[in-house]
């Protein structure tokens, strides 16, 4: 049975550097969906074990209200990976994000000492969830693959930094680099049903950049962002939960379709909006991301 | 004895002082006294010059002696020159056991702590202490009580005679021969100079000094000449990147962002919040970022505040500029835009410290606020609040108005952090009391907001608000989970400092800090 947190709201995930107790001791007044406690970039290389010390007692000690508590390894080229999996493991985090992720052989290799480190530590198996973070034009070209390699797996994530220095460009502001891996990433995640979000936007001097952007990636079909502050977390919120006019016509389109199918009508009209079967799905995501985020409480 | 926020005040202690001890908030409305009036010596002869050549002349002219109180302002902050000017020659003179009558000390006065030490000065009355002053003090170097008041409890200390002044030091951004006090021009403005109207009006003996001598007549002057009897020139009076800043960049962390909008949403779900409110807010963080979120909402509802008031801000003044504000009754200004707008807006005003916050005049501007917000060192389970003493125990802080202004506004907010770096801001007894709690009606922190039970009516208006609201004892229990609840600050019994309640009586002291001992 697929796990029941793997298809939870996630259109915010902060990230949390874990060499920062200050940081990681109460994230969750902010509320975003999920944090992303790191073990990688954000952590000096000689403070890896002090990271991971810091992030044990955090998972095991603080009560972040509910709020999905991913942690960031280390790349599966690096020595710390297998230690950060036990901590992660032996703390109780939700979720674990595979950095540098290229193939569904890496997913597998970090499923496998999952598996065992939940042996290890009496943790029920199955429980911890992967991500798998895409940071190469060859993670980018395998995504497909990748989002199938476990039932773990909950999503793909977009590394634009690596990304596109492996691209040989940089980050322009505009997107345009971008492109491509943000398309085929939400098609390869949609194809085998996993979440897919889009990369960090670093400038907190541009809120109004990191608004456009997010507006964009909402239209493209990401399902959130990985954040870098606490001051997006509202502004992605705002873009990602459907707005009320929104959701009353999803309510209208979900009962009129309901109704008119018993009645064998199969096209009609919904506040002079042409309806059939085909919007059926979309009104109920509208729903269920209103529902999980707090601000449609109907029966649909 | 026990007084009304709980605290054991020795008898020594009050029979030192001839004080009583706080028996609640507005315990003294409708108290009858006498003012007090000041020696003066008239100036009849238009011969006679005021001007002296230096702060040693006007010391010898106004006959300093041993024993004597001398008072300052604090308008120059930071950067004020004129306490140390002034005692450097008192200590050259040999003078000793001078009081020091401040409407506040700060940092910038730690050169005149070696005169703590040999006697020179031997009391303090402030409405704040910082730096080494207040290590001074709270080691058990000064040799009398430093007496702690707030803005209005320091005017009403004077001018009900409790505490007389010998001679005021008024340092004066402007000035003329005759003594007409301006707090703008000159090199060193401050934008006004409420604090020192009590001193002028209230002391034996008032010098001007200045750095800036322009022609008769210096009006509209703040503080005029016929309370003045000398003026000396001097160099600087302070120094003036230090007196005032440029406006503070609006902040932008997200902590302080968060609690000013939880204050705003809370602000705008009171009946208060209405055409024509005062509100006064503080120079924090998020009392700045309150305002700027407030300011929003007005223009939106098309809401007008009928009356800014107190230590003013470059934001306050924006609001005034943009219409959304009547009048900004203002006692101090804390950074270049609020000094550039009194200059220039007519409808931004000075009042005196008495006009202001005095309990004990015929009614203050305190008495009209709807709001005020405020910041806390710590905050305990019945709504006091300590801005005074450090959780370390020592004295790093400053009344101010704020005692004043929790006591007249209809709304007293408080927003303090639930941690201050790993100290509890909430707690089950603060160090010390300086703010008694019944006049705080909610305390707002990043984990939560707690109305304080008093409040029966705002906890009702509250009922439907989207807030995350909680009891004062859930956020301290949270405080205390996190960081663990810390063990009492060790004291010795020997009390080196009274807060004073608003209207003269005692509220807690200040012991002497015990060594650490592991």
């Amino acid at each position: 049975m697929s796990h029941p947190n793997k298809k939870r709201l996630r259109r915010s995930m902060m990230f949390l550097n874990c060499q920062k107790p200050g940081l990681i001791k109460d994230p969750y007044i902010y509320k975003p969906d999920s944090i992303m406690l790191d073990l990688e970039d954000a952590v000096a290389e000689n403070q890896k074990d002090a990271a991971r010390y810091s992030l044990y007692h955090a998972l095991q000690e603080i009560d972040y209200h509910g709020v999905e508590r991913v942690v960031r390894i280390n790349g599966l080229d690096t020595p710390h990976w297998k230690e950060d999996i036990r901590v992660c493991v032996a703390g109780g985090a939700d979720t674990i994000r595979i950095a540098k992720t290229e193939s569904a052989q890496d997913v597998k290799t970090v499923e496998e000492h999952v598996l065992a480190a939940e042996k290890e530590f009496g943790r029920p198996e199955g429980s911890t969830l992967l991500m798998a973070a895409l940071e190469s034009c060859k993670g980018v070209l395998n995504a497909y693959e990748i989002c199938r390699a476990s039932d773990r797996l909950i999503g793909i994530a977009l590394s634009g930094g690596d990304y596109t220095k492996d691209l040989q460009t940089t980050i322009t502001g505009t997107g345009v680099e971008l492109m491509g891996a943000r398309q085929h990433m939400i098609m390869a995640a949609r194809a085998a049903g996993v979440q897919c979000w889009d990369t960090v936007f670093t400038n907190l001097d541009d809120m109004e950049g990191f608004e456009k952007e997010t507006q964009m990636i909402k239209l493209m079909g990401f399902d959130g962002k990985s954040l870098v502050n606490p001051r997006q977390i509202a502004i992605v919120h705002k873009i990602f939960t459907p707005a009320e006019k929104e959701i009353i016509f999803a309510e209208k389109v979900v009962r009129e379709i309901d109704d008119k199918k018993a009645k064998g009508i199969g096209v009609f009209t919904v506040d002079g909006k042409m309806i059939d079967i085909a919007f059926y799905d979309g009104a109920k995501r509208t729903l269920a991301m209103a529902k999980a985020a707090g601000v449609y409480k109907g029966d649909l | 004895m026990i007084n009304a926020v709980g605290r054991d005040i020795p008898e020594e202690v009050l029979k030192a002082t001839g004080k009583e001890v706080f028996k609640g908030a507005y315990a003294y409305d409708d108290h009858e006294y006498t003012k007090a009036a000041p020696k003066v010596h008239a100036v009849c002869d238009p011969k006679r010059s005021k001007v002296v050549e230096s702060i040693h002349e006007a010391l010898v002219k106004c006959g300093i002696k041993d024993g004597m109180t001398l008072s300052f302002h604090h308008h120059f902050r930071e950067g004020d020159y004129v306490v140390n000017m002034v005692m450097e020659e008192v200590h050259k003179m040999g003078i000793k056991d001078i009081t020091i009558c401040a409407s506040s000390l700060g940092k910038a006065n730690d050169p005149i702590v070696p005169y703590i030490e040999d006697g020179t000065i031997t009391g303090i009355e402030s409405s704040g202490v910082r730096g080494k002053i207040g290590e001074a003090i709270s080691t058990g170097r000064l040799k009398k009580l430093a007496i702690m008041r707030s803005h209005g409890g320091r005017v009403r200390a004077v001018e009900s005679g409790e505490t007389h002044i010998d001679i005021a030091f008024i340092g004066a951004p402007t000035c003329d021969d005759y003594g007409n006090m301006r707090a703008n021009g000159g090199k060193s403005d401050c934008g006004v100079l409420s604090y020192a109207v009590v001193d002028a009006e209230y002391a034996d003996k008032v010098v001007a000094v200045t750095d800036c001598l322009v022609p008769f007549p210096n009006i509209p002057a703040s503080i005029s000449m016929i309370h003045v009897d000398y003026v000396c020139v001097v160099d600087a009076i302070g120094d003036p990147k230090k007196i005032a800043s440029g406006a503070a960049k609006p902040t932008t962390d997200v902590r302080k962002i968060m609690m000013a909008d939880y204050c705003t949403q809370f602000v705008i779900n009171t009946p208060y919040f209405k055409e024509g409110f005062s509100y006064q807010t503080g120079v924090g963080g998020a009392s700045i970022a309150s305002t700027i979120s407030l300011g929003k909402i007005m223009e939106e509802r098309g809401i007008h505040m009928g009356l800014g008031l107190g230590g003013i801000t470059t934001p306050m003044c924006n609001l005034l500029a943009k219409g959304l504000v009547n009048k900004l009754v203002d006692t101090q200004d804390f950074d270049m835009g609020a000094i550039e707008s009194i200059k220039s807006n007519p409808n931004h005003i000075e009042i005196s410290a008495s006009e202001y916050a005095n309990p004990f005049n015929k009614g203050a501007y305190v008495n009209k606020l709807d709001f005020v917000i405020l910041a806390s060192l710590e905050v305990d389970v019945n709504f006091n609040c300590n801005v005074v003493v450090g959780s370390d125990g020592m004295i790093t802080g400053a009344q101010g108005g704020h005692p004043d202004t929790a006591a007249g506004a209809k709304c007293t907010i408080v927003i303090a952090p639930l941690l201050q770096g790993r100290i509890p801001a909430i707690c089950t007894n603060v160090t010390t009391v300086t703010t008694p709690g019944e006049t705080v009606d909610v305390v707002i922190t990043d984990y939560g907001i707690a109305i304080n039970p008093r409040r029966q009516d705002l906890i009702e208006c509250m009922k439907d608000v989207d807030l995350p609201f909680c009891t004062i004892e859930e956020l301290r229990d949270k405080a205390y989970a996190i960081v663990g609840e810390p063990d009492p600050v060790q004291f010795d019994d020997r009390v080196v400092g009274v807060i004073e309640a608003r209207d003269g009586t005692i509220i807690d002291v200040v012991r002497k800090i015990k060594d650490f001992e592991f």
